[in-house]
């Protein structure tokens, strides 16, 4: 009987193999496929159930991880998150990251290459990986101002420290509620999802950094103006002519002069006070003198057809066109035809200005910090790149300075504070209304905040009462600090 | 070294020049405490904030598990000294990893099952020392022989008697008594294989000699195979009054490998296969739950079968992903999601075990169950009596076959069927059988080793007498064996 009983370990142990054979195929060979199978939800309970870094405002948690038992080890929560929105955007298990929970995903999620000690420290401690703080650079005080300047309103406000690149305040309205989109329930997320995603005013598109841009309108007259000094043929003192229709070269059209200041006062105006009173005629006038490669160049030099920016939202690309005839140029020179831009490039531009024309980098990351408080990231300024010389920019903000003072951008003027600023009207095809635009710095002679404000489908009256005075809110602000 | 623990018996023949067996006692007590110290660690890498927090279920295990093996090891020390000192550390281990996974997935499920766990371990290894305290021969069981078929019958009826069996997840498998649910299937796996073991020693015989002479095969005679017929139809019987395939075929296997044993006769083995597959096609068309479970291992990625919610695939996917997350090296105690496979803490645990501890984990669990089962063999084979041999080496089978239809139903081998893993799966009759079969195996062990042995065999060559003096006693022992085995299939052999 032993001779069976020996056979029959024999059989035992092959048993065995086999057993070992088939889990090494499974645990093995096999793992990376099932690993990644569609109906494994280890990854996204990984992903989406991990406790995050958080973001921080001015020493607030705009997006925490809190513990959660439904599944997923934590649940990321939003506060104050209509007013945050644009900057944090949401951590959804079906619908993936945006904004900064997207763009600082590595840093959050703590797997970036610089948390690999973090990482094997929490190993050896048995502690979940936990993921890095990231403060912003955001200013609580402006974001809630630039929110509830823009509530009921499409458009967008974007304000930075034109000296260091600081993004103080990013709002695009209307605004949504990330909760709901971060949700463990799949179902109320759905339909969320689907209600935001119908919504013909879009608040889930971001539209101080992307979404389908605006054509920036007067503000690009300033562009025009530097090009204007850049070029030699133009000073303060030069005299152009103000016709108040411009026949467009090769068209029977005409371009016509903004109607709401005094530009009809007058035949022939200085740049400055066509500046002030943003006479349309005088500018495209330049442009077409000028050529359109030139205007192109110093729109490079501003920020146009650059699509690396990374803030690290990634912001589109404002466009100039290229091979235009004459009349598309004249029209392009005062913001309009086929140019098309982001409030935050106009605020650059802004800042250029004002910075004795060097663009500093915009950033909203203040620091980094890792679990274990070891900085990962510390801000610092950087220059992103020379827009125009110091004494070009002078001049400029000079002019911006006179468009508050005695130009129809008055409504951004703060009492006793040289305030530099220009509005824009952009019109939207035929239907009357228009985006309206302000832009500027204060105080013009010691330059501590930049903003570019835009509202969408207002006329001209409203856009005048809403857009430069929210621009003031902000001044006044940072000012009265 | 022989006389170190100075257990010379006087009835040894320490005085004709044969060197006294070590009972290796101590070697049992220091595999052991290491054993059981396994448990507790494994509770503290698993949550370690909730030890310092104040929860001591590790003290508990460890306590419960601690005292058990104590207790065990001092039954044995008293009873059968000179027992295999492997087993008991390997099942206290196997026991523990089990208790610290099923604490585990306590802690992230609506599960609650680890403090029954732990008093199930206790009662269990209490009735393992209770077990080997009043079973002083295991040959005694040889005596009850058909009383146990009795008893295997009547258990496994059990479940079917209205107002006392119940039905839990399609399977009728279970009775509940004073609110706790127990499944006699597993005690009557113990008494169908002393019922295998006592039939097949008596009759072994006649099954090899009777018969027809087909060519090379000596056909058996059709009485001979009613035994057969019993194992096949209670198999049957617990496949379709029950839905439970996986006893079913643990059943039948224990018979087929018992009858091997005992005749070393491959053709029956290959007659039985001939049985199981006539009743696996009749199964598979005419019991629906068969059906089901063949059809959904046949198909278990297609989206249909994985979303069916019953007789589906969901299970064995869910489990084959958890392994594979665990991949070569494991999560860690903790941190997998043994959460999202049902039934992880019972039939699946050898998912969570693999996605927490890895294929190296898992790999050397199989280890410890294949060196539990070389031990119950080696025991099978040094005991001399055909009774105490077939017993060891049935019930040692009994957990190759268990951990083949679990491994190979998790890893998607076979068709997934419910079936606990031993020792590990959280279940109280589970654990209350497997540790008597422990009992059972160590007593035999203990005959196996025993210098007394070597009394009851006073033909024993000088020349093997001479050799033993140079190479210990158990190689005089397992010489016997030989000798015995060789003079027990003379006549078999002499007719092939």
């Amino acid at each position: 009987m032993n001779r069976s009983i020996r056979r029959a370990w024999l059989a035992a142990s092959c048993v065995f193999v086999l057993l070992l054979g088939s889990l090494s195929y499974i645990q093995f060979f096999d793992a990376k496929r099932l690993g990644e199978h569609a109906w494994n939800s280890r990854g996204m309970y990984e992903s989406y159930g991990s406790q995050r870094g958080s973001i921080v405002v001015g020493g607030t948690e705009i997006a925490s991880s809190v513990a959660s038992n439904d599944g997923y080890d934590f649940q990321r929560t939003y506060s104050d998150p209509e007013t945050y929105a644009s900057l944090t955007g949401y951590f959804s298990s079906i619908y993936g990251a945006t904004g900064l929970e997207s763009a600082m995903n590595e840093e959050l999620s703590g797997t970036s290459d610089r948390q690999f000690y973090d990482r094997l420290s929490q190993m050896f401690s048995g502690n979940s990986a936990q993921g890095a703080t990231v403060e912003l650079t955001v200013d609580t005080q402006l974001q809630q101002i630039a929110y509830n300047a823009l509530q009921g309103h499409k458009g967008a406000i974007a304000v930075m420290n034109p000296r260091t690149g600081e993004v103080l305040a990013l709002v695009s309205s209307p605004s949504y509620d990330p909760n709901e989109l971060s949700s463990h329930n799949n179902e109320s997320v759905l339909a969320a999802y689907e209600r935001l995603n119908a919504d013909p005013a879009r608040p889930l598109m971001n539209r101080a950094i992307g979404g389908d841009t605006y054509a920036p309108g007067s503000t690009f007259k300033i562009i025009d103006a530097v090009a204007a000094l850049e070029s030699g043929k133009y000073t303060k003192d030069s005299v152009i002519p103000n016709p108040q229709n411009l026949p467009l070269p090769g068209t029977t059209a005409s371009l016509p002069n903004y109607v709401n200041g005094q530009c009809a006062t007058r035949a022939d105006a200085t740049i400055e006070w066509a500046l002030a009173q943003s006479c349309n005629t005088p500018f495209a006038q330049i442009a077409m003198d000028l050529g359109q490669e030139k205007i192109a160049k110093t729109a490079q030099n501003f920020g146009y057809g650059d699509s690396s920016l990374s803030i690290p939202l990634s912001v589109s690309e404002s466009v100039f066109p290229s091979n235009m005839t004459d009349s598309q140029l004249a029209q392009a020179a005062i913001g309009q035809y086929d140019v098309k831009t982001t409030p935050l490039q106009v605020a650059m531009m802004s800042s250029a200005i004002a910075n004795d024309g060097v663009q500093m980098k915009p950033n909203l990351i203040r620091s980094v910090k890792s679990h274990s408080l070891s900085t990962l990231y510390e801000f610092s300024a950087e220059k992103w790149r020379t827009s125009t010389s110091a004494d070009t920019a002078q001049q400029v903000k000079e002019w911006m300075v006179n468009n508050v003072d005695n130009g129809i951008a008055s409504g951004a003027a703060v009492d006793g504070v040289k305030v530099a600023g220009k509005t824009g009207t952009a019109e939207i095809g035929t239907t009357g209304l228009n985006n309206a635009w302000f832009t500027g710095f204060a105080p013009a002679d010691n330059p501590q905040v930049a903003v570019a404000v835009v509202y969408e489908g207002v006329d001209t009256a409203e856009g005048a009462s809403l857009a430069a005075p929210a621009a003031k809110q902000i001044f006044e602000a940072v000012l009265n600090r | 070294m022989a006389n170190f623990f100075g257990l010379r018996r006087p009835g040894a023949r320490g005085d004709a020049g044969v060197a006294t067996p070590k009972s290796r006692r101590f070697v049992e007590l220091f595999f052991t405490l290491i054993a059981v110290a396994i448990c507790p660690v494994s509770m503290w890498m698993v949550d370690p904030e909730a030890v310092v927090k104040g929860d001591t279920t590790w003290l508990l295990a460890a306590g419960v598990l601690g005292i058990g093996a104590l207790l065990i090891h001092i039954v044995l020390y008293v009873r059968a000294r000179f027992a295999d000192p492997f087993i008991l550390p390997i099942v206290v281990a196997l026991n523990g990893i089990g208790l610290a996974m099923i604490y585990r997935i306590d802690l992230t499920t609506s599960a609650n099952a680890g403090a029954a766990q732990i008093m199930w371990t206790g009662v269990a290894m209490v009735a393992s020392a209770v077990t080997l305290f009043f079973l002083k021969d295991h040959k005694i069981l040889r005596r009850i022989t058909y009383t146990s078929l009795a008893v295997a019958l009547v258990l496994l009826m059990l479940p079917l008697v209205p107002g006392l069996g119940v039905e839990i997840n399609g399977a009728r498998i279970w009775i509940s008594i004073l609110g706790r649910t127990f499944q006699p299937g597993e005690i009557a796996k113990i008494a169908l294989a002393v019922f295998f073991a006592g039939y097949l020693s008596t009759h072994r015989d006649l099954i090899l000699l009777a018969g027809k002479k087909v060519g090379p095969v000596r056909l058996p005679r059709f009485r001979d195979l009613a035994p057969m017929f019993v194992a096949w139809l209670i198999s049957i019987g617990v496949l379709v009054l029950q839905k439970d395939l996986g006893s079913a075929i643990l059943f039948f296997g224990l018979f087929l490998s018992m009858l091997y044993l005992a005749t070393g006769r491959i053709v029956w083995v290959l007659l039985g296969l001939v049985f199981v597959a006539v009743g696996g096609v009749l199964a598979y068309n005419f019991i629906s739950h068969v059906h089901y479970r063949i059809y959904a291992w046949v198909h278990a990625f297609d989206p249909e079968i994985y979303n069916q919610p019953f007789g589906g695939s969901g299970q064995v996917v869910q489990g084959l992903f958890g392994l594979a997350s665990g991949g070569l090296f494991g999560r860690g105690w903790g941190n997998g999601r043994p959460d999202l496979v049902a039934f992880s803490n019972s039939d699946m645990i050898i998912t969570a075990l693999g996605e927490e501890l890895g294929l190296l984990g898992l790999g050397a669990i199989l280890m410890l169950f294949l060196l539990l089962v070389t031990r119950g063999m080696r025991a099978a084979l040094g005991t001399p009596d055909a009774f105490g041999k077939l017993l060891a080496a049935g019930l040692s089978l009994v957990m190759v076959i268990q951990l083949l239809v679990v491994i190979g139903g998790v890893t998607r081998l076979i068709p997934l069927t419910g079936l606990t893993t031993p020792f590990m799966s959280a279940g109280g009759s589970s654990l209350l059988a497997n540790w008597v079969i422990v009992a059972l195996l160590l007593s035999i062990s203990h005959s196996a080793r025993a210098p007394h042995v070597v009394e009851t065999y006073d033909d024993v060559p000088e020349s093997i007498s001479r050799q033993g003096e140079a190479d210990g006693a158990t190689s005089v022992i397992s010489r016997i064996s030989e000798t015995s085995h060789q003079g027990s299939t003379k006549v078999g052999d002499a007719r092939e």
